[in-house]
This record gives structure tokens, sequence and C-alpha cells, in this order.
């Protein structure tokens, strides 16, 4: 089941982009976290992540996971957003046979799956080829 | 009747159409439809939306868009509609999620609107309403549908998914304003969808004369006479598309030219986005023809029925404005052809075994 207060909990990150920084070292992460990685720190603040970015690898899953079997072939790929913060995530409007390593994309609102016809319906973001 | 007088306008518009299209022949091969009949509706192709895509994810987009035009800050949008007719949920509404995946939450309002297809206009009137009154600084109106239709029904050859987005704001600010408004409704069953039914149903002998001829050409009127203006006022005029030749036959019944109609027609290559339907057009002709000082007539119509006339005034700030976010064109191009057993796996109308 996917969990109404898990979707309330991260809306920000799954509906905005919205990471967090390191208000000591300035690291950005993303998904958020509550400690910085490197320096250890608990004070990071929200900040929202650019929407662009490029493919750096990818994945086509022929057999998706339950829920996600009316997107199959479902393609995920780690993507370096403009800023350095890489996010890995599925793509949308595309072949998955003309995805290619340093294409283009951007972010996009989207339904995550459809794991079931009465719950809380979760959207995020995808990214999909640039539409100019 | 509303005199507006400019006090209002449009700060940002924006469309989004998704990428997959079924060609009618498709419908012809699948149903046995006599050939002609696409072709009597004008109509050569239509939108569907992905297998990840409904209403609140359209509109968004839309919205999105509209925001990039307007160029300000999302949280000063006091005011969400989202007019629809194929709402993600039954009860939760799509209005707060796309207010809160633009950064809109949490001073606003926000709420659904349903009137068939023009649940969208009436987010527009209501939004115009309370920039006048103060109430607002800006305020944002979506009309976005993923139409249904029952397969194998003459609906399939123009039901369509997409929309378009509005943000309204003062006149002094805006890109095109509103000289008034003329809203016209009757209790007319032409088109209905029950509680729990998949599919809407139509009275075939209401569809055309009765209702969308009947009040789109009444509020015309209405808004004409009360501003003093006749058709050949208006540089461009965009109604409620349900077919591709509707809009042309209420042209001509009201005086209006062809050539002032087919800027803001979309329904023949995208089919009918029902709340979406004539504000596309709208933003087509606002994004490829229409110059400051040009007057434009808008008319929407919803089933149930209802028509709401505007007439529009475009200004200098539209120049600036119109690049800064995709188009139309743009969406109109971008496309996937789907054959039927596609469009019927995206549409949700096979039955499989539930996941375990």
């Amino acid at each position: 089941m996917t969990y109404p207060a898990r979707i309330w909990r991260e809306r920000h990150s799954r509906y905005r982009l919205v990471g967090v920084r390191c208000k000591k070292c300035g690291a950005i992460y993303y998904p958020p976290r509550p400690v910085c990685e490197k320096c250890k720190s608990r004070e990071l603040e929200e900040v929202e992540l650019p929407r662009r970015g490029k493919i750096i690898s990818y994945t086509i899953l022929h057999n998706p996971p339950v829920g996600y079997r009316d997107q199959a072939p479902l393609v995920f790929a780690l993507v370096e957003l403009e800023n350095g913060v890489r996010v890995f995530a599925p793509l949308t409007d595309v072949d998955p046979h003309s995805v290619e390593i340093g294409m283009d994309v951007e972010a996009v609102l989207r339904r995550i799956n459809r794991k079931e016809e009465y719950g809380v319906i979760p959207y995020a973001l995808k990214f999909r080829p640039l539409i100019r | 009747m509303a005199k507006i007088d400019g006090k209002a306008g449009i700060i940002g518009w924006g469309v989004y159409i998704p990428k997959y299209r079924i060609k009618m022949d498709e419908f012809v091969r699948v149903w046995g439809f006599e050939p002609s009949v696409p072709q009597s509706l004008r109509m050569y192709e239509k939108a569907i939306a992905g297998p990840d895509e409904d209403t609140i994810t359209i509109g968004y987009e839309a919205a999105l868009n509209a925001l990039r035009r307007a160029g300000i800050n999302p949280s000063d949008i006091e005011a969400v509609f989202v007019g629809t007719e194929s709402k993600p949920y039954a009860v939760k509404p799509s209005a707060t999620v796309i207010a809160e995946a633009l950064g809109i939450t949490p001073k606003t309002t926000a709420v659904d609107m349903e009137f068939a297809c023009r649940a969208g206009s009436e987010g527009i009137r209501n939004s115009i309403a309370l920039v006048v009154s103060g109430m607002v600084k800006y305020a944002l109106a979506i009309g976005a549908d993923t139409a249904q239709a029952s397969p194998g029904d003459v609906l399939e050859f123009t039901a369509s998914s997409g929309g378009a987005a509005f943000i309204i704001g003062r006149g002094e600010e805006a890109s095109a304003v509103f000289e008034g408004v003329y809203t016209y409704v009757t209790d007319t069953p032409d088109f209905w969808r029950r509680e729990l039914s998949p599919y809407p149903q139509h009275g075939e002998g209401f569809t055309g004369e009765p209702a969308y001829f009947h009040h789109i050409v009444n509020a015309v009127k209405g808004l004409m006479e009360e501003l003093g203006l006749s058709p050949e006022d208006f540089d461009y005029a965009v109604f409620h598309q349900p077919n591709g030749v509707f809009p042309i036959r209420v042209g001509k019944i009201l005086g209006i030219p062809l050539e002032k109609i087919t800027p803001g027609l979309v329904t023949p290559w995208i089919g009918n986005t029902y709340n979406g339907s004539a504000l596309v057009g709208l933003a087509k002709v606002l994004e490829e023809v229409a110059k400051p000082g040009d007057r434009i007539l808008l008319a929407p119509f919803g089933s149930g029925a209802g028509s709401d006339a505007y007439s529009i005034i475009v200004t200098d700030k539209i120049l600036e404005i119109r690049d800064k976010a995709s188009t139309v064109k743009e969406y109109i191009e971008r496309k996937e052809y789907i054959d039927y057993a596609v469009y019927a796996r995206f549409r949700n109308l096979i039955k499989r075994i539930p996941e375990a």
C-alpha cells in the first residue's frame, strides 16, 4: 500500500524537486536527508533544485515491479542536474531505445504507479526529453 | 452581464497536450464505422494521455507554462481553480495537488469546479471577480481533462486529453484585458455522466441545436448587445470545439467569417480536450496571431448547459511574454502515433487480473 503519511511527508521533494543543502559545508542532497554525509552536520535547509539535467546512466525494466506494469518497459535514469546534483528517477514520454547517455532531460510531474485503485495517488517528478 | 472594463486580464497563459496521437482511421478499422463519419466531424487525429498522466499532471504542466509567461512569484497566487470532468479523485481536490506542486500553497484557496466542458471558464469568471474585488492579487484558472468515451461510441472520435491555464490579475499588468463577460445557462440534458458510471452519455437530439448552438449564440449576442459591439469588431473568435465543424457553423450563424476562427481551431488535430477546448484555442491565438489592440471573442460551452462569451483586448505586453514558454504549436508538433491496441492499454480499457 502507498501510505498517505509518506506521500504527505515527501510531497515537497517529490513534487518540486526540493533537496537539502548543508549550512556548514554547502553539500546538496536529493532526496533530502537529516545529516550531512560529508561533515555530519544536522543543520540542513530545503533548496529547490534545477529542473533540467543530463542522463548519466540508465536501465530498462521490461518486468517492472508491482504497480508499474502499465508503464512497461520502464526506463530509470541517473540524471545529473545543472548544479551537479544526481537524481535517480523514472523517464517518461520516451522510446526506451532512443535513450542515450548525455541526453538533455527536464522534470515533469506524473503519476508514479498504479499500485491500487482506492488509495492515495502518488505523484512525483519524472524526467523527459526537452520540449524546447 | 459583467462589464469588466479592462480591470482584470491575463497575466500569463500556458497549455499542455500529451504527445500520443491516434488517427481517426483506427476507430473506423476497429469498430466498423463508415469512413465518412470522422470526415463529417472534420477530425484527423486526437491526443491521448500517457499511462502516467491525468488531469492533475496535465493541469500542472499547463499552469507551469502560465507561470513562466507571467514571471510572478507562485506564492502571490491566492486562488486556484481546476475545471474538469475527469477528476482523478471523486473526493479530494485536484487543485490542492497542483497548488502544492507549483509552490502556491498554503496562503491560497484551491477548489475543483464541475460544469462539463465549461468549468475551466467558470474558473476564469471567478478569478476575474476575485481580482476586480481586490480579494486576491492573482488567481490561477485551469481547464484540463482526460475525456472519457465508451469504446465504439461516436464520442471516441473526439474525446481527448489536454488542458490550458490562465493567470488572472489586474488589467495594468496584463497581456490581454477583459472588456466584459456574458453568461447564458439553462437546464438542458445534452450530455451527462452519472456517479460511478465510467462513460458519459449524450442525448442525441439535444447535442447540437438546443445545447451548443443555442447557448453560445445567446451568450455572444448578449455580450455584443451589452457592450455595443458587432461581429466586425472582433479580430478573432474562439468557440468551444467539440469537433472541427461546430465552431465554424456557430461562426456562420453569428456572422463571423472562417478566417477569424481558424487561427484558434485546434480540435481537428488534438481532439476535444473538453475543459481545455476553447482555452487551448485562445492560447494559440495569443501565441501566433494576436497583435496589441486586437479584440478577441472567446466563447466556451459546457453541456448541461451553458456558455460564457468574453470580449478580450490584447495589450502591448503580449509581445514580451508570448515566447517565454512552450507553445500550442510545439505541443501539437511533438507527437507519437499509437494504434487502438496501445490506446486501449493507455485508456485502461483492457481487463487484467489485479497484481498481487
